[in-house]
């Protein structure tokens, strides 16, 4: 293993100017990717999540977005690099999942074709090598009768088709980074459990490493290896999946887990959700992001979270972004992991 | 519950839409079968779940509840009274006393009139003038739901998605309906602030002692609402029973299906829960497989699956009111086990199964 990780995001700002002015988006983002792990990020609407892995990508349209930092894949930098480099990367070397796999999908070419053609553009391939890939890996995808299923439309799929479809388009040049963002929210647990299962099989089979982005907490902990916690643009907290769902150390992560209902807690223990709102990210508060709702900035006291940024200080890739001494997190932290378990 | 009679009564509720073609004359070729004989009822207070995959027939049946749409065929009794053909002006007392919570608050709220506006138009509509006059009940009802009284004249784009469930929540309470049917209320919410509503719906729900009806795919949040709880498959109910009874001990197949399917947060890679995989997808409510319905996705099904259709009764060793609809019903209290289908073996014999009907 080299030292260098695979992907590697410093500082990322991704900000866009709009009539009322300023959205900053995603506000001094950085993490590391390890070939053949996944990263679970978390986060409700508006916290940035897709946002950061759409410039990853170099999605962003560069009229009306601002985006700085470094983003560095296998050593390369995709904020400098050209469009031309980025297209010969993307669907090749890092490929993505939508949300939504019927609008994700064209309604006029088969399936086949929209697989092969990612092929096609990048290794030169015949169309009939490609249409012979395309079979190849809507089989590997779980696909039944994958010939003949070739030549249908995206419509004459399920959705739990689509979205394998979808994996098998992502997947169709062995690229070394899968970004799946909220790949299997619009689907039913049933078929959620199952195209979770492929991810996990697919990624042991080919080493990919996923950036796996969604807003529950319990698909995280089936899938990823390491979590961070998003809030209003920034990270709020990182760590391996067992120190972020075991021993939370942000205020936010605490209230994510307390919203949660759950098939084991107490039914007659009322749920203790977040107070307030999520915030604007073109006047975001001073200070600590999440102060406004935070139960615990009393406990830091002298209106230092409405004043002041908490830096995110990382020992090995694990911290929090919180004014709460190590000590008073540590305690937070039990109390609420025991009036969850009950 | 000092009467016998439950609030409301449903007996083989049956609801068919025709699906039209044919050339030169348009004529009736099929039907998707969305809701196909549902037995159950809900008493006064009470709180009843309906569970299900989309196109499981659960948004229809809330909307034939509430007379929304027209039965084809069963009985939907209210307080004893039969209202499943009922005119609209003998529905008009019965609708004040039914009210529906529905899933998109930017869709269900008219962008041009003011809150108070939203809010007061039941009253409006059934000439209901409540003392101290309708400006005070909606100021009120927003105080009720967790909203300021003074937001009464701002318009609907200036709430959150939150907010805005809370109006449609305070509209529902407008005429003090004595049932609510919630077809997925939180779903479009985020997890921070779906808990805040599930926790204004519950403390309605006791204090006012309004009955639900509350329709939701999350079993975790149906668990944390519901006193009892209903799951759907295709059109049919196919296990009710207490909350406790029904995620402690579940008797059907596809209970314990989609009670494993749902994420478990755990830090560990071990699950302490069971695990089963089902194979496939839905099948198309337009041709329903025979006899009963999940046998083409089940791992216990035998020729008499397919042949007979399992009655929604008690089955040995439920106890009373648990009632499952199965041929062979799990053991109770069965230990977990590893069932893994393989998608790709089991969905290539069941040919096209492209889904047609969402709800």
């Amino acid at each position: 293993m080299s030292s260098t990780p695979f992907l590697s995001v410093r500082d990322l700002r991704v900000h866009f100017s709009t009539e009322d002015g300023m959205v900053k988006a995603v506000d001094g983002l950085s993490f590391d990717l390890a070939h053949g792990k996944t990263l679970g990020i978390v986060g409700e609407s508006g916290s940035g999540k897709s946002v950061t892995n759409l410039a990853v990508l170099g999605l962003h349209h560069p009229d009306h977005t601002e985006v700085s930092g470094e983003i560095l894949l296998d050593g390369q930098d995709l904020l400098t690099a050209t469009e031309r480099e980025l297209e010969r990367l993307r669907g090749n070397k890092m490929a993505m999942i939508f949300q939504d796999a019927l609008a994700s999908l064209s309604p006029y070419h088969s399936i086949g074709r929209q697989i092969g053609e990612t092929y096609r553009k990048h290794t030169g391939a015949s169309k009939r090598d490609a249409r012979a890939r395309a079979v190849e890996m809507l089989r590997k995808v779980g696909i039944p009768q994958p010939d003949l299923r070739v030549d249908d439309y995206p419509h004459q799929f399920s959705g739990g088709m689509r979205q394998r479809a979808m994996i098998a388009m992502a997947l169709v040049c062995n690229p070394e980074l899968l970004i799946a963002d909220e790949p299997t929210t619009a689907l039913d647990v049933t078929v959620q459990a199952q195209i979770m299962d492929l991810l996990k099989e697919l990624q042991q089979e080919t080493g990919t490493s996923i950036i796996f982005i969604t807003h529950d907490l319990g698909v995280i902990a089936d899938i990823a290896d390491d979590v961070l916690v998003m809030y209003g643009g920034k990270c709020v907290e990182r760590g391996t999946k067992q120190e972020v769902l075991r021993a939370p150390q942000h205020p936010y992560t605490w209230g994510l887990l307390g919203s949660m209902p759950t098939l084991e807690g107490d039914v007659d223990v009322p749920l203790s959700p977040i107070p307030g709102t999520p915030p604007s990210l073109l006047n975001p508060p001073t200070g600590c992001r999440f102060h406004p709702r935070c139960t615990f900035a009393e406990q830091v006291g002298g209106g230092r979270c409405a004043a002041e940024q908490p830096p995110l200080e990382l020992v090995e890739g694990r911290g929090a972004a919180c004014h709460l001494t190590g000590e008073q997190r540590a305690r937070f932290s039990a109390d609420r992991a025991a009036a969850r378990a009950h | 519950m000092s009467s016998t009679t439950p609030l409301l009564d449903v007996a083989g509720l049956t609801k068919h839409f025709p699906i039209m073609g044919g050339f030169p004359i348009r004529r009736k070729i099929g039907a998707v079968q969305a809701v196909d004989g549902l037995d159950f009822s809900v008493a006064e207070g009470e709180s009843l779940g309906l569970v299900g995959e989309s196109g499981c027939g659960k948004s229809t049946t809330g909307r034939l509840i509430t007379r929304l749409l027209e039965p084809t065929g069963g009985r939907i009794s209210y307080r004893g009274k039969d209202i499943s053909h009922a005119s609209r002006r003998e529905l008009a007392p019965i609708r004040s006393e039914i009210q529906m919570i529905f899933q998109d608050p930017y869709a269900s709220l008219n962008p041009r009139q003011t809150v108070g506006k939203i809010i007061s138009g039941p009253m409006e509509i059934n000439d209901v003038n409540p003392p101290g006059g309708r400006e005070k009940r909606v100021r009120e009802l927003l105080e009720t739901v967790g909203l300021n009284p003074e937001h009464y004249n701002r318009f609907p784009h200036e709430f959150s998605g939150g907010q805005r469930q809370r109006i449609g929540v305070a509209r529902a309470l407008a005429l003090e309906p004595k049932l609510i049917v919630a077809d997925e209320p939180v779903s479009a919410l985020d997890v921070s602030i779906q808990a805040q509503v599930v926790n204004l719906l519950q403390k309605l729900q006791q204090e006012l002692g309004i009955a639900f009806v509350f329709i939701a795919h999350d079993l975790a949040v149906v668990r944390h609402f519901s006193q009892r709880v209903a799951v759907m498959y295709l059109g049919r109910i196919v296990e009710i029973a207490d909350r406790d009874e029904l995620y402690g001990n579940p008797r059907h197949p596809y209970t314990r299906a989609l009670l494993s399917a749902v994420p478990e947060v755990s830090p560990d890679d071990t699950p302490t829960r069971e695990r089963i995989r089902l194979a496939g997808d839905v099948p198309s409510p337009v041709n329903p497989p025979s006899g009963c319905r999940f046998r083409t996705r089940c791992w216990k099904a035998t020729d008499k699956c397919a042949s007979e259709t399992p009655p929604l009764a008690r089955v040995d060793g439920s106890r009373a009111g648990h009632l499952t609809a199965c041929h062979y019903p799990e053991a109770a209290g069965d230990p977990g086990e590893e069932i893994i289908l393989d998608p790709g073996i089991a969905a290539a014999g069941s040919g096209t199964d492209t889904v047609v009907a969402k709800d």
